[in-house]
C-alpha cells in the first residue's frame, strides 16, 4: 500500500546501533527494504551495516531524504524519539517497542495536533510487529516468506496472529497486499479505523482481513466506519472468546472493561455491521476465500 | 499494579484530599493503641485485601471501644477473605487499617479512569455512592455524569465546579468538592495511575467531604520511573504462579481448566484458548511467552506449567517468525531434559523453517503428539485428556 510504505519508501532504524536494531536492519535489507540509514544519538558521522548513522532524525532526513522510520529504542525514550521523528518530516514511524506507558502515547498523540492532516506522521504501534508490503517493503519484524504477494488487506492487534493468517491465506494460495500490526496497547498510533479507511481507497486491495481481540473500543468504531462508508469487504476475526473478564490477558490493552469489549459482543455489533465473521482463528483463511470467491 | 487502600488514601491526602483519622496495624496489641491514639468514640476496623467488596465479606468491622478493636483485628489478621472479585481461593490478610467511624450524610462515587476512544482522561460521578460503579451503571444510569479532562492542559476549576453541581452540593462546600476532584486528577496524572476510584466521597455531618475507601491502580509500563509507587508492591495479594511469571517475563494468567498452554504472542495465546474450548475444553491458563519465544523462556513456561497441579495436557503452540522452529524445538528438547513432563504433551510448531524443527523434534525420542494446525493441536490435546 503505497499510501504505507513501498518499494521507494526510504527507512531509517532509530536505536540502529543496538542489538535489537542491528538484527532487524539487516532482516530487513535482506527482504529488500531500502534501509538508507539510522539514528543514535553521540554515535553519528560512523557507519552501521556499511550504513550512515546520524546523532538526529533531522540530520538523518536532510542528509538521506528519508520518509520512514522504525524505532527499536526502550520504552523509556520512545515518546521522545517518535515526537522526533514527527518533527523531523518522518510520514511514517512503526514503533515496535513494548512497554511505552499509556500516558506517554496519549502525550505522543497530542504533541502530533500541532501538524496539518498533510503534514501529520501516520505512527503504527507500538507493541506490534510492524508493516508489510510483500515484495516491496518490510518495516517490521515478520518473517517477510510466509507473505505471498497479492490482494488481501490485513490488519491485527497480534503479531503472531497476523503471522497464522499470512501462513493460511499462503496455504489456499492467496496473497497479501499490505499487513499492518497495530499493537496490543490500550493507546496506540494508528487505529483499525485509521487504517481501514487507508484500504478502502488503496487500489491494490480487494478485501480487508481485521484480526481484533477482547477490550478497548476500537474494532467496534472500525466496525460501524465500514458499515457507513466501505465498498471493500471486511472480514474479522475476534480473539479472546474464553477470557475471563477484568484480567489482562498478555496484551496491556486486552482487557474488558466494559459493555462491547469482550469476543462475544464486539462478534455481534460487527456482524450488524456487514461485517463476515470468522468464527474461529484456524478458518481465517477459508473465510477470506469464501468471501473473494463471491467478489 | 494494584496497591491497598490505605497506601492509596496515604498518596490522596498528598494531593490536597482529605481522609479519616487512621494508621495501619499488623497486630492486635497494636490495633487497641492506634484507637487510642486515633481517639474519638467508634472506628472501623478494614482488612486490606486487594479487592472491593470487602464489607459483604465481613472485612470492614465497626467498633466501640479500644478493646473491640482489638478483638476484631485479630479476627480479621491471618484470615483469608473470599469476596465475588478475589475468586473461590480469597485473600490473606496481614495489615489492617483503624480509621476514626465518620457520621455520613451523603454518599457519592468518584472515579477516574483512561478513556480508550477519546484518548483522554474520564472522570465518572454519581450522586449513588456505596454501590459498584457497575451496579450504578445498572441500576441509576441517570445519575452518572462524565467529564473529559484534556490530559495537555489538566483539569480546570470550571471542569471540578460543573462536577461538584451536578453532584448537587451545596454553595459552601463546592470549592472544597472541587478540590477534592482535582486532586484525585493530578494525583492520577502524575503518578501514571491507570484508575482511581473513591467510593463513597462522603460528605459527613460536620460538613467535611472526606474520601471514606479508595482505589488505585497503576501501570506496569511506567514503574520505572515510579519508585515510590512500585514499593507498594504487596506480592501476598498476588497469584505465586503469577509472580513466578512475571519475575521471568512471561505473560500468565490462571484459569480453571484443565489444559496447560505455552504460547508465543497473546493474541494467538487467546485464540489457542478459543480453539480448545471449541474442542470442547478448557485451558488451564494463558501463557505468552513474548513473540520471540527463546529457548531460555521455553524452559521457564514449561517450569510454570508443570508447577499446577490441575494441568491433564500441555499444549506448546509456537509460530515461529525470527526465531526459526528449528531453533525453538532444541528449546523445546533442552526443556525436557530438564523438566519431567507426567502428562500427555501436544506440539505444533508452525512458520520459519517447520519441516525442520519437527524433524528435531521426531528424532529427540521425545515422547510427544505432533499436530500442525490450531485446530488439529486444540483437538489432539483434547483427545489426549480423555484418553
Amino acid at each position: 500500500m503505497t499510501v504505507l510504505v513501498d518499494k521507494n519508501s526510504k527507512i531509517i532504524i532509530q536505536g540502529f546501533t543496538g542489538k535489537m536494531g542491528s538484527f532487524h536492519a539487516d532482516e530487513m535489507i535482506k527482504y529488500g527494504s531500502n534501509v538508507v540509514g539510522g539514528v543514535t544519538p553521540g554515535k553519528g558521522g560512523s557507519k552501521h551495516l556499511d550504513l550512515p548513522v546520524f546523532n538526529t532524525v533531522k540530520d538523518a532526513v536532510n542528509e538521506t531524504g528519508a520518509d520512514a522510520s522504525i524505532l527499536f529504542v526502550p520504552p523509556a525514550f520512545a515518546a521522545d524519539s517518535a515526537m522526533e521523528a514527527a518533527d523531523a518530516g518522518i510520514k511514517i514511524c512503526v514503533a515496535i517497542v513494548d512497554g511505552i506507558p499509556s500516558h506517554d502515547m496519549i502525550r505522543i498523540k497530542r504533541y502530533m495536533r500541532r501538524y496539518t492532516k498533510s503534514s501529520k506522521m501516520t505512527l503504527v504501534g507500538p507493541n506490534c510487529a510492524g508493516i508489510i508490503s510483500p515484495g516491496k517493503s518490510m518495516l517490521g519484524i515478520m518473517p517477510g516468506h510466509i507473505y505471498k504477494e497479492g490482494r488481501v488487506g490485513i490488519i491485527s492487534r497480534s503479531g503472531t496472529l497476523g503471522y497464522e493468517a499470512a501462513q493460511q491465506l499462503k496455504n489456499l494460495n492467496i496473497g497479501v497486499s499490505t499487513s499492518v500490526g497495530i499493537g496490543g496497547d490500550p493507546i496506540n498510533g494508528s487505529s483499525f479505523r485509521d487504517i481501514i479507511e487507508k484500504f478502502e481507497t488503496d487500489e491494490e486491495t480487494d478485501a480487508i482481513l481485521m484480526i481484533g481481540e477482547i477490550g478497548g473500543p476500537q474494532e467496534v468504531a472500525a466496525g460501524e466506519f465500514a458499515k457507513e462508508n466501505m465498498k471493500k469487504p471486511v472480514i474479522a476475526y475476534i480473539a479472546g472468546l474464553t477470557a475471563p473478564k477484568g484480567r489482562v490477558m498478555g496484551h496491556a490493552g486486552a482487557i474488558v472493561s466494559a459493555y462491547g469489549e469482550s469476543a462475544i459482543e464486539k462478534v455481534e455489533i460487527l456482524k450488524e455491521c456487514g461485517i463476515t465473521i470468522s468464527k474461529n482463528p484456524s478458518v481465517m483463511g477459508d473465510t477470506v476465500k469464501s468471501v473473494l470467491e463471491k467478489m | 499494579m494494584d496497591i491497598h487502600e490505605y497506601q492509596a488514601k496515604k498518596i490522596l491526602s498528598n494531593f490536597g484530599v482529605t481522609i479519616p483519622r487512621g494508621g495501619i496495624v499488623y497486630s492486635p496489641e497494636n490495633a487497641e493503641n492506634k484507637a487510642r491514639e486515633i481517639g474519638g468514640s467508634r472506628w472501623v476496623v478494614k482488612a486490606q485485601i486487594h479487592s472491593g467488596a470487602r464489607g459483604k465479606a465481613g472485612g470492614i468491622i465497626v467498633c466501640n471501644t479500644p478493646l473491640e478493636v482489638a478483638q476484631a483485628t485479630d479476627k480479621l489478621l491471618g484470615k483469608k477473605l473470599v469476596t465475588n472479585q478475589t475468586g473461590p481461593e480469597g485473600k490473606i490478610v496481614n495489615r489492617i487499617y483503624i480509621e476514626e467511624a465518620t457520621d455520613i450524610e451523603k454518599e457519592l462515587y468518584l472515579g477516574l479512569v483512561f478513556d480508550r476512544s477519546s484518548e483522554s482522561i474520564m472522570v465518572v460521578a454519581s450522586t449513588e455512592g456505596g454501590m459498584s460503579v457497575e451496579e450504578i451503571s445498572k441500576e441509576k444510569p441517570e445519575t452518572i455524569i462524565r467529564s473529559k479532562i484534556e490530559v495537555a492542559v489538566g483539569m480546570q476549576n470550571f471542569q471540578a465546579r460543573e462536577l461538584a453541581f451536578g453532584l448537587g452540593i451545596e454553595p459552601d462546600l463546592i470549592r472544597r468538592a472541587s478540590d477534592t476532584i482535582i486532586g484525585c486528577y493530578k494525583a492520577f496524572s502524575e503518578l501514571d495511575a491507570t484508575m482511581v476510584e473513591v467510593n463513597p466521597l462522603v460528605i459527613s455531618k460536620q460538613k467535611q467531604i472526606l474520601a471514606l475507601d479508595c482505589k488505585m491502580s497503576f501501570d506496569n509500563n511506567a514503574m520505572f520511573r515510579r519508585s515510590q509507587v512500585s514499593e507498594l508492591r504487596d506480592k501476598t495479594q498476588e497469584d505465586s504462579k503469577e509472580i513466578f511469571a512475571s519475575d521471568r517475563g512471561l505473560n500468565y494468567v490462571s484459569l480453571d481448566g484443565n489444559i496447560g498452554n505455552i504460547i508465543n504472542g497473546a493474541g494467538l495465546a487467546m485464540a489457542s484458548m478459543d480453539m480448545i474450548k471449541l474442542a470442547g475444553g478448557a485451558p488451564a491458563n494463558f501463557l505468552d511467552v513474548g513473540g520471540g519465544a527463546t529457548p531460555e523462556k521455553i524452559v521457564k513456561a514449561f517450569k510454570l506449567v508443570t508447577m499446577d497441579e490441575k494441568v491433564k495436557v500441555i499444549l506448546v503452540n509456537i509460530f515461529a517468525g525470527i526465531n526459526r522452529c528449528d531453533w525453538v524445538a532444541e528449546g523445546i528438547v533442552d526443556a525436557l531434559k530438564k523438566i519431567e513432563i507426567k502428562v500427555p504433551l501436544v506440539i505444533r510448531l508452525a512458520g520459519t523453517n517447520v519441516e525442520k524443527g519437527n524433524k528435531i523434534l521426531k528424532e529427540s525420542k521425545i515422547n510427544y503428539i505432533e499436530a500442525n494446525t490450531l485446530e488439529d493441536a486444540a483437538n489432539k490435546a483434547v483427545a489426549a485428556l480423555n484418553k
